[in-house]
């Protein structure tokens, strides 16, 4: 791979790690967080920001629903037609003259491509009216999150005339900067192998030609270097405190700062008993452990709860949420905020959401391994799923295929984040804000006693199985 | 204390003084109703002292009632606890009417329970789900308040109004229960018993709100007699005063209902008592609704009290000269003094009144619960922590209107 090639494939890599954060993970846990709070009012939501449709378009949408519904089921026949054919052996080559996806049978191509169509051309149909609300293009409400955005930005920002200016801009930049950074060595999925997409790949051995990791950078200190990051994002909250001149963004920047230190604390240690059974710091390697063996969670239950609950407290979301402690200290360390520079700690806050989220799916939940699914394909209990010979072919082929589990894996992997993120906007609404002395004695007389206990229990144990010789 | 003026050299520099901070908590804090401050004496987060001011509403209530008639009175009444307007309206009757001796059928008394019971009931489910809010758990403040709407339904389609009725009149009200009043109050009552349920499962096995309410904002049974608090405020302490059992009016001594009574008498006693009484409160309900007669009068007959018949106003000369009286002078309330009394939304609720026998109050004096059980608040909160103050002035239940005269 020469150095263009790198940094082409480097810049793409950033690219997509940064538009998944902000263009899935952002408004969807935005949308949420908002949605959650309008359906237990009976309120319709955050809904209303689109862009307006001309009246044509709005008006032809009934029709567009209609020929969808036609379309799918035009291609559904197709469909039903090629699967009798393949089935019945009378496939002939008369379209491909060169195998695609391995598939030989005119008619096998043909029903891969109107299952898909038939398919896409009904969801279309059922969600098309639901994308427009009230004469806009909303997408479900999905873009409120964006105007929301275009409309803090455009606000005035007001710094306080006795607040010290430079730390007071710098500040949500120091808060914002880091929940990005963190995201550099999560991996989103396996390695992909370029040269070998539409094929499927051997069981295991190594694999030659360009191989590129769906994840920004593979560091060999691996998570030490999300703790070393994080930890920064401390400094953001606590100088918004002080440069503010408030004394409630002061009592909220310190509290900021002494609960995060605290549980930057824990949140290494609860997931050291973790390093010791995968034997790496580098996170593909312990997804790949996960993969071979039994997800994280199982093996370490205890780990993940004391990981889960340290890491709600590192981003200082409910029940930790003190420092913001909006009935007390009004909004805390981010008080005398507005616009853009306030939209960035909440943004920030988000993607930290989304980031330790993926930390923990990647240590705890097998990061992008699905179960049953190996790089050489779909395998049960030493059986292939493999339909060769028997005129389906080509539906194990494509399922096989390389790039198939590819997609499968990095979607599997985004689902188990969506999961937690909202698990975590799910608690946000159903339990009460501890005090800020809880939370500290429950840091440092709870969570850190148990971690060092599971360090040692988990090490026993480990040890114990090297001599048994597992 | 000297609360206003900070000390002009610390102007614009930024430090961190070793000495206690002090903070100003309100008038615009999100959480002190724009209506009081508190000076804070804080070291780190421990409140060392604190200084309670009310004071910046300026309304005025007392006085204005002294401009207008007697019936002008009812919506001043009604803005003293807007959470529970028809309680203050029927306390302000009641002590009218004692003064001019004044007997309403017994139709109206049953309606006056029916319509104060619900007020209460809201009364108590807002302060009990805002105290839930102010500890961070929004869930339950949105069931508790979707089920005070529901309840608002009905004093609506009986008022006509959702919040201040003034539907309170001397001798009566001012108008008839509707025909389908029973029915909707009785299809109502289960669903709030439902949501309570839900609320309690939400929050009472919940380790984070019973730390953060349990020996939280605690008051002494002496102190809060000392302070003169009552209402939930004073039962959460262990003494059983309830003004509806204590002092009974209307016909409360023919109704079955108990005064729950808490211990320690903190943030989790307060909560507890309010919820049990909104159970009682439905309790009268069900009893005065089967009590309450379908047919009769419901306001008293007495010409120089109560407005006559609009038919008989444009038919008969006699009913348009009343009429006009009562309009244009206002109702003659017989000189002399009264106190009536009722059990508000926070306890005792009271008003003072003297007539000088024309057709304007001579003086209207409220006994606001909110003012005394305010007092209390400086030696529930002092040696708690900044967090704490919100919750326990939360569970006070402070209504501006009625502390601010």
């Amino acid at each position: 791979m020469d150095l263009g090639w790198l940094v082409l494939v480097s810049i793409l890599k950033i690219a997509f790690v940064i538009g998944v954060l902000l263009l899935l993970f952002a408004p969807v846990l935005v949308l949420a967080e908002r949605r959650q709070s309008a359906f237990f009012q009976d309120r319709l939501g955050p809904y209303m920001g689109g862009f307006p449709m001309p009246r044509a378009l709005l008006d032809a949408i009934p029709y567009l629903v209609l020929g969808a519904y036609v379309v799918a089921a035009l291609c559904g026949v197709m469909f039903a037609i090629s699967l009798a054919m393949v089935a019945t052996g009378n496939g002939q080559d008369v379209l491909f003259t060169e195998p695609v996806f391995g598939i030989e049978h005119t008619w096998g191509g043909l029903m891969l491509v109107f299952f898909p169509l038939a398919v896409i051309h009904l969801v279309a149909a059922k969600i098309l009216p639901f994308l427009f609300f009230d004469g806009r293009l909303t997408i479900f409400g999905g873009l409120h999150a964006l105007f929301d955005a275009i409309k803090a930005f455009t606000k005035e920002d007001i710094v306080p005339p006795r607040g010290d200016k430079f730390l007071h801009s710098i500040a949500p930049i120091i808060a914002m900067v880091p929940a990005f950074a963190t995201a550099a060595v999560i991996p989103f999925g396996p390695t992909i192998y370029v040269d070998y997409l539409l094929e499927q790949l051997p069981a295991d051995g190594a694999i030659g030609g360009t191989a590129i990791d769906i994840q920004v950078a593979n560091l060999n200190i691996g998570i030490l270097y999300i703790f070393a990051i994080a930890g920064t994002g401390i400094i953001g909250a606590a100088i918004a405190g002080y440069a503010s001149d408030n004394k409630y963004a002061l009592l909220g920047g310190l509290r900021a700062a002494s609960q995060m230190v605290s549980y930057e604390v824990t949140l290494g240690l609860s997931l050291v008993p973790m390093f010791m059974l995968y034997d790496s710091l580098m996170l593909p390697d312990m997804i790949r452990w996960q993969g071979e063996h039994v997800w994280g969670v199982l093996v370490n239950p205890l780990a993940f709860v004391l990981f889960f609950t340290a890491s709600i407290a590192e981003y200082k979301r409910v029940p930790f949420d003190a420092p913001e402690g909006e009935s007390e200290i009004v909004a805390g360390y981010f008080l005398e905020y507005s616009s853009g520079k306030w939209l960035m700690y909440m943004m920030g806050e988000f993607i930290e959401v989304a980031v330790s989220s993926a930390i923990i799916a990647v240590v705890f939940l097998g990061g992008w391994e699905v179960p049953f699914l190996t790089r050489a394909g779909w395998e049960a209990f030493g059986y292939r799923f493999d339909l060769t010979g028997t005129g389906f072919d080509v539906v194990s082929n494509v399922a096989n295929s390389h790039l198939f589990i590819i997609i499968v894996q990095v979607v599997a992997f985004l689902a188990k984040v969506m999961v937690l993120a909202l698990i975590s906007i799910q608690v946000r609404w159903t339990l009460p804000r501890f005090r800020y002395d809880q939370i500290m004695s429950l840091c440092w007389k709870l969570i850190l006693p148990l971690s060092l206990v599971n360090i040692l229990v988990t090490g026993i144990f480990v040890l114990l199985f090297q001599q048994m010789g597992w | 204390m000297e609360p206003f003026y900070e000390d002009e050299e610390h102007e614009g520099t930024l430090e961190l003084p070793a000495e206690p901070m002090r903070i100003n908590m309100g008038p615009s804090h999100p959480a002190m109703h724009g209506t009081i401050r508190m000076v804070l004496e804080l070291d780190g987060e421990t409140v060392m002292d604190l200084d309670i001011q009310p004071g910046y509403l300026h309304r005025g209530f007392e006085k204005s009632c002294e401009r207008g008639n007697w019936t002008q009175v009812f919506p001043y009444a009604d803005r003293l606890n807007y959470v529970s307007p028809m309680l203050c309206n029927v306390g302000f009757s009641l002590a009218v009417e004692k003064l001019a001796g004044l007997k309403v059928p017994e139709r109206c008394t049953w309606y006056r329970m029916i319509l104060g019971e619900i007020s209460r009931i809201t009364d108590h489910l807002t302060c009990n789900s805002a105290s839930a809010m102010e500890l961070g758990a929004f869930t339950p403040f949105l069931w508790c308040i979707k089920v005070r709407d529901w309840l608002w339904d009905v004093l609506e389609q009986e008022t006509g109004a959702r919040m201040t009725h003034s539907f309170g009149r001397i001798g009566g009200m001012a108008k008839e229960p509707t025909p389908h009043f029973k029915e909707s109050v009785r299809a109502v009552l289960p669903q709030v018993d439902e949501v309570l349920l839900e609320t309690e499962s939400l929050l009472l096995k919940n380790r984070i709100f019973l730390d953060r309410t349990q020996g939280i904002g605690k008051l002494s049974k002496e102190r809060a007699l000392a302070w003169g608090v009552t209402g939930p405020v004073l039962r959460s302490t262990g003494v059983d005063y309830d003004v509806r059992k204590a002092h009974p009016y209307m016909f409360y001594n023919a109704v079955d209902f108990d005064v729950p009574v808490g211990h320690d008498g903190d943030n989790y006693d307060r909560f507890m008592v309010r919820f049990e009484e909104v159970r009682q409160s439905m309790k009268i309900i069900e009893q005065c609704l089967d009590k309450m007669p379908d047919k009769g009068p419901i306001n008293a007959d007495d010409p120089r009290f109560v407005l006559p018949e609009k038919l008989d106003v444009y038919n008969t000369i006699e009913a348009t000269i009343a009429h006009f009286k009562i309009v244009m002078e206002g109702i003659k309330v017989p000189a002399g003094e009264a106190y009536g009394f009722t059990e508000g939304g926070n306890g005792e609720m009271g008003f003072f009144i003297v007539s000088d026998g024309s057709g304007t109050p001579y003086r209207v004096r409220c006994r606001p619960p909110c003012f005394y059980n305010l007092q209390a608040c400086r030696e529930m909160l002092i040696g708690d922590m900044v967090a704490d103050i919100v919750p326990t002035f939360g569970s006070i239940n402070m209504i501006g209107g009625e502390c601010d005269r």
